[in-house]
């Protein structure tokens, strides 16, 4: 749950009017809520008269809930990266070569053949970020680019920290802090996660996805984990918030787009994620959401201040972890840490 | 007392059909599936396998430890202790509070009474997320309540009341207050009038009237009250992850994690058998003590 205005949203699923008399038909997208800009919407009707009817969720393991349930009627619908192999794996996806769609030579190198989609087959960047955590600096003024900052916080931030509500998100954090691999199986790896978090739990005030940015706006707390995009909205509104891109290793993910089993618009969703390659068309959405895409020469067409915003630009020296999709061994782990945590 | 319109038997099926179809075809069934779920295996990317297993049972008391080894997990035993005492403290504080409002609108003109109770109904006209969130507003450092009283110089620094218990209990109880002050109004206004003058007649002043005439006829409006704040709030968890800031985890949101990160379907099945069980057991001893005649029928 990315935030409680996504969530909201998904109460209001803003379906233009389905006139599906339409001669080019429609597309049946589905998306994060608060996450699809209306302009590139816009745009993509009016140069293919194809009608977009929006849906929204508030997490992938809601779309794959929706997925499996059946009936949903998705074109194209936009995963995170680590849920790309379970939806293969469990047919929900289909294979749409999308190497042959025009314009896939214009995705930058280093996101052609991921790891989630090594030959190419299933998925296409939709934008991709980071997972990290927001300081106020006019609290704390050292260095924040650690996770020491958060897990074991200085005198100023202690009983000033909110987390995220998400085993997922929380527990793969501490395993980078401690820099252990993400989809560890050691039951001691776990035993050291639990602690890390055990002790910080007195500094935490609150875990809580939902309403982050709100939180840290009204000072209720002083520093909380987040997205890079996120924390970018945050700056924006004042100046004393920065982002911590921690040396111990940065998660990373991506949301991808692609093509449900059984999409009754095949050729449309194509027609989108053609459309979705080229630079221009995939720049209104970065300058929408704020967070990075993966088409080369899509700068040109960005808004100034996320060309040289910290947030987006991350210092050079950093290693990016991408998140993986783990085992089942690995994420019931997971699950027993945050449990016993939150007893 | 006059006798509800009687009906014949076949009449009398005739009206209940609809609404036994509704509950067989879209309640029962599918509640059956729930126990099904819960024996069977789980599979990685949600849903089950078709599996015999009791795995999501043995999880309720003990788990795998971080060695391998099976221990006791007191972990689930006390995420529902402490959702049940929730939901009784929500259910007294909602009494306590309920009580005199609906003896007082009982007590109103005819005219002024449906007034009163559309205004109880006030709070159900928005959302509940959103009725929830506006406590926020209210209750965190820089809310309403910290910025008046430090406004009038009461206090330097703001009182702690977001993330605490008493901020959970205040959310449960302005939620369910209307579910309690409802029933309790309409067992009070049943009360035959005449009963209360014979009191003042005998001598009982108001406490003891309200002790020995009142209360015991409200007794059915009480029970009905309880167990309809009760059961809802034992499954809450929208207050709890906002108002409580989801330092301890709640039933109803341990069952949510299950279905959607954790993706344990049998165990979320399993711990929703077990809520539907606490909530059996307490209608269940409503119902004998309504039985033993120390109530009388919802």
């Amino acid at each position: 749950m990315r935030n409680l205005l996504r969530m909201a949203g998904m109460a209001a699923p803003i379906a233009l009017a389905a006139s599906a008399a339409s001669a080019e038909g429609v597309l049946n997208f589905a998306n994060w809520a608060e996450y699809t800009s209306p302009e590139l919407i816009e745009k993509f009707e009016k140069e293919t008269g194809i009608k977009v009817v929006l849906d929204t969720y508030d997490s992938s393991e809601t779309l794959l809930a929706k997925l499996q349930a059946g009936g949903a009627d998705y074109d194209v619908v936009v995963p995170g990266n680590n849920f790309v192999a379970g939806m293969i794996s469990e047919g929900l996806i289909q294979n749409v070569d999308v190497r042959s769609l025009p314009g896939f030579a214009n995705l930058e190198g280093r996101w052609q053949s991921p790891p989630w989609d090594p030959t190419n087959e299933y998925s296409i960047p939709w934008l991709w970020g980071t997972t990290g955590f927001t300081v106020d600096t006019s609290t704390y003024g050292g260095d924040i680019h650690t996770y020491e900052v958060l897990f074991n916080p200085p005198p100023e931030l202690q009983g000033e920290i909110g987390m995220f509500n998400s085993a997922d998100e929380v527990v793969k954090m501490v395993h980078a802090y401690l820099g252990n691999d993400l989809c560890t199986e050691d039951p001691a790896h776990f035993q050291a996660a639990f602690d890390v978090l055990k002790a910080q739990k007195q500094h935490v005030k609150m875990y809580q996805s939902e309403g982050l940015r709100e939180r840290m706006l009204s000072g209720e707390v002083k520093a909380h984990s987040n997205w890079n995009g996120s924390s970018l909205k945050l700056r924006a509104q004042d100046a004393k918030f920065a982002y911590a891109y921690p040396k111990e290793g940065v998660l990373t993910w991506m949301d991808v787009m692609v093509v449900p089993s059984g999409a009754k618009n095949k050729d449309n969703a194509l027609k989108f994620l053609a459309f979705m390659l080229q630079p221009e068309n995939v720049a209104i959405q970065s300058n929408f959401a704020r967070y990075s895409n993966a088409v080369a020469g899509s700068d040109a067409y960005m808004a100034a201040e996320l060309k040289t915003a910290p947030e987006i630009v991350a210092p050079s020296d950093r290693t990016f972890i991408f998140v993986p999709a783990c085992s089942e061994k690995s994420i019931k782990l997971q699950d027993q840490v945050w449990t016993r945590l939150l007893k | 007392m006059t006798d509800p319109a009687r009906l014949s038997p076949r009449a009398r099926h005739t009206a209940l059909a609809p609404a036994l179809l509704a509950i067989g075809v879209f309640l029962v069934l599918p509640l059956l599936l729930v126990p099904v779920a819960s024996f069977m295996e789980a599979n990685p990317w949600g849903g089950v396998r078709p599996a015999f297993s009791v795995d999501a049972y043995i999880q309720v008391l003990f788990e795998e430890d971080f060695t391998g080894e099976l221990v006791f997990n007191d972990a689930y035993p006390r995420i529902v202790l402490r959702s049940i005492l929730l939901a009784a403290v929500t259910t007294l504080l909602c009494l306590l509070a309920g009580f005199p409002v609906a003896y007082v609108i009982a007590m109103q003109p005819k005219a002024r009474q449906g007034i009163l109770l559309l205004l109880v109904t006030v709070p159900f006209w928005t959302n509940l997320l959103i009725r929830t969130y506006s406590w926020i507003m209210i209750l965190r450092d820089e809310g309403l309540i910290n910025n008046s009283l430090e406004a009038v110089g009461i206090i330097d620094t703001p009182l702690r009341l977001l993330y605490t218990n008493g901020a959970i209990a205040i959310g449960l109880v302005y939620t369910f207050l209307p579910f309690m002050v409802l029933p309790i109004y309409a067992a009070i206004e049943r009360i035959d009038r005449s009963l209360i003058e014979a009191a003042h007649d005998l001598y009982a002043n108001r406490r003891a009237m309200l002790r020995r005439v009142v209360l015991p006829l409200a007794k059915p409006g009480i029970a009905a009250g309880a167990v309809l704040v009760f059961v809802p709030a034992l499954g809450s968890f929208v207050a709890p992850a906002l108002l409580g800031g989801g330092k301890h985890l709640m039933i109803g949101s341990l069952v949510q994690a299950q279905f959607g990160a954790s993706r344990n379907w049998p165990f979320g099945a399993a711990i929703s058998l077990i809520l539907l069980a606490a909530v059996l057991a307490v209608l269940l001893w409503q119902a004998r003590r309504q039985s033993r005649g120390e109530g009388l029928q919802l």
